[in-house]
């Protein structure tokens, strides 16, 4: 009986070579190594830059490694397409990206920026977008998916409060013209394409003026 | 006298269809926003009725005391899980499975039950209050025990039923345009492999291929379709053509349609194949439980069938899921003498 689990552990080891390579584990002492061709835009702090009506750079710190590390790839393959990100993500082996998404992932959430100025109705639209959604256009509200607090479930839906008003905006929009299009089933896409300009705009300054951490 | 009359006559005429134009234009932009979405368009003798918002809400003039626990009403209905080990034993919100709080149609909007109850109901062969209905749903679809009738938090859930009826008549003669999860036709066949296929591609990336569903802190984010955390065997959705209504009209989220038939009802067919909590209306017995509860309601369902996979019976188990009891006392018949 006891042979069972050992030989499953010796066919694992034999069988995992052949398998489609499983993600390689993130350290995130050796991703601190990898981040330091990030922190031209991203920071050191991982804080990323908000722009204004320029090109935001997104804040990494306390984000999802697993996330990190798709858009990684995804830059990689072209499935994710930005001029200025993808030679950086060329330089990076499977490993490198599992380590230095590791390593932002363990850095403590920043502050969002953008939006400081906004005015009290498009904040409330923003908050209603976020929090409900608006159902008379089929706009499902961002935590459905994002999760409580718009910070982030699982995997796939990245936390999304705290982040910079310039990236959420840029993003949206880049979904709802179809140039952005490496998430899962076009689950955002098809929201996005249902989103005014008005609305993109009014969800992103509210996001952004919201607490990325629980507490 | 009679120019008087007229004038009265002409006055109401044009308060009456200004009035009227307005509220059609409304109608006919939320209709035409459903059409695009792949819903059908109301048919001529249907009530259409357009619930109103939260920011609704703030602007009604009603009593800020009432307002204040239909809000209540409201928050107990989106975030469910504030009432776990109390009277909710799984990962439900009311919200998984009501979409956009309630309100919309094809996804069994909650408005109607506050015009058509009290009334008959079939599944438990008496005529039921407003409050009886929402305890079936702690009782079976949170697998759970409902808060008592008269409580805060069923004033609470019930006023935010009735506000959501604002205008309709009660017992409306006409049929409810979008009422419950309208099912598509039943195709000829159901295939497991087929529905386990689809799960996979189109319902796994959020609800996970365990169909354990995502919890983040202590709410939930994507509901469990099956296993401890999900509707137990008593509930509405464990009836093959519910699941693949709600599937058809609500998934994937944002997605309405998008499923054809066939797979809206094989995705169905495939959860409604995996385990998950006795029906608290369990004799003890699964083939007895079924019998008597079949033409009622289990003929629609996979409970007590052989599984064709693994030849498995579905339901043989006394499995009560995060509860410690079986069944609630809220289940139970009335005589009305």
């Amino acid at each position: 009986m006891k042979a069972i689990p050992m030989i499953l552990a010796v066919l694992g080891l034999v069988a995992q070579p052949g398998f489609a390579q499983p993600a390689p584990e993130g350290n995130a002492e050796r991703g601190a190594e990898v981040a330091a061709q990030c922190t031209a835009c991203h920071q050191a702090d991982g804080s990323g830059k908000h722009i204004e009506d320029g090109e935001s750079w997104p804040r990494l710190a306390g984000m999802n490694a697993a996330y990190l590390a798709k858009q990684l790839h995804d830059f990689q393959e072209g499935t994710r397409q930005n001029a200025a990100m993808a030679p950086f993500a060329n330089m990076l082996d499977d490993q490198q990206i599992a380590d230095v998404a590791a390593y932002y992932s363990q850095m403590e959430a920043t502050t969002g920026q953008g939006g400081a100025d906004a005015d009290k109705a498009t904040l409330e639209r923003g908050q209603k977008l976020a929090e409900r959604g608006d159902w008379s256009e089929y706009i499902v509200g961002c935590a459905s998916c994002h999760g409580p607090g718009n910070r982030g479930a699982g995997d796939v839906a990245p936390g999304i409060a705290g982040q910079h008003a310039g990236y959420i905006e840029a993003q949206l929009q880049a979904w709802k013209a179809g140039s952005r299009n490496n998430d899962p089933q076009d689950l955002m896409g098809s929201i996005a394409r249902r989103m005014s300009d008005d609305d993109i705009h009014a969800v992103a300054v509210w996001l952004a003026n919201q607490n990325a951490a629980t507490e | 006298m009679i120019r008087r009359f007229f004038c009265i006559a002409l006055i109401g005429a044009i308060l009456f269809s200004s009035g009227l134009l307005s509220a059609d234009e409304k109608t006919e932009k939320y209709i035409n926003t459903l059409t695009e979405l792949g819903y059908p368009a109301p048919e001529e003798n249907q009530l259409v009725h357009i619930p109103p918002t939260m920011e609704d809400l703030e602007e009604a003039d009603v009593h800020p005391e009432l307002k204040r626990v239909i809000r209540r009403g409201y928050d107990l209905f989106t975030n469910t899980q504030q009432l776990r080990g109390e009277n909710v034993f799984n990962n439900m919100d009311c919200s998984s499975c009501h979409t956009g709080a309630g309100r919309m149609p094809f996804s069994a909007p909650i408005w109607p039950a506050a015009v058509t109850l009290p009334d008959f109901r079939g599944k438990n062969g008496h005529v039921n209050s407003l409050e009886e209905r929402i305890a079936g749903c702690f009782t079976y679809s949170m697998n759970g025990k409902p808060p008592e009738y008269g409580s805060d938090k069923m004033v609470a859930l019930t006023a935010y039923h009735s506000w959501l009826a604002t205008g309709v008549e009660m017992y409306p003669d006409k049929p409810i345009y979008g009422r419950g999860f309208p099912a598509p036709d039943r195709p000829e066949e159901l295939s497991y492999s087929r529905g386990e296929q689809g799960y996979n591609e189109k319902c796994a990336v959020c609800h996970s291929e365990d169909g354990s569903g995502l919890q983040v802190g202590n709410q939930t984010v994507f509901p469990a379709p099956w296993g401890d955390g999900s509707n137990n065997w008593g509930a509405g959705i464990v009836r093959l053509f519910t699941a693949a209504g709600f599937i058809k009209n609500n998934m994937p989220l944002g997605q309405p349609n998008s499923l054809s038939d066939q797979q809206a009802w094989d995705i169905a067919y495939y959860i409604s194949s995996q385990e998950r909590p006795q029906d608290p209306r369990y004799t003890g017995d699964v083939e007895e439980t079924r019998e008597k509860y079949g033409p009622t309601f289990h003929k629609h369902s996979r409970y007590g069938q052989i599984r064709e996979v693994d030849g498995k019976r579905l339901g043989d188990h006394e499995n009560t899921g995060e509860k410690d009891f079986l069944k609630p006392d809220t289940v139970r018949s009335r005589t009305f003498e």
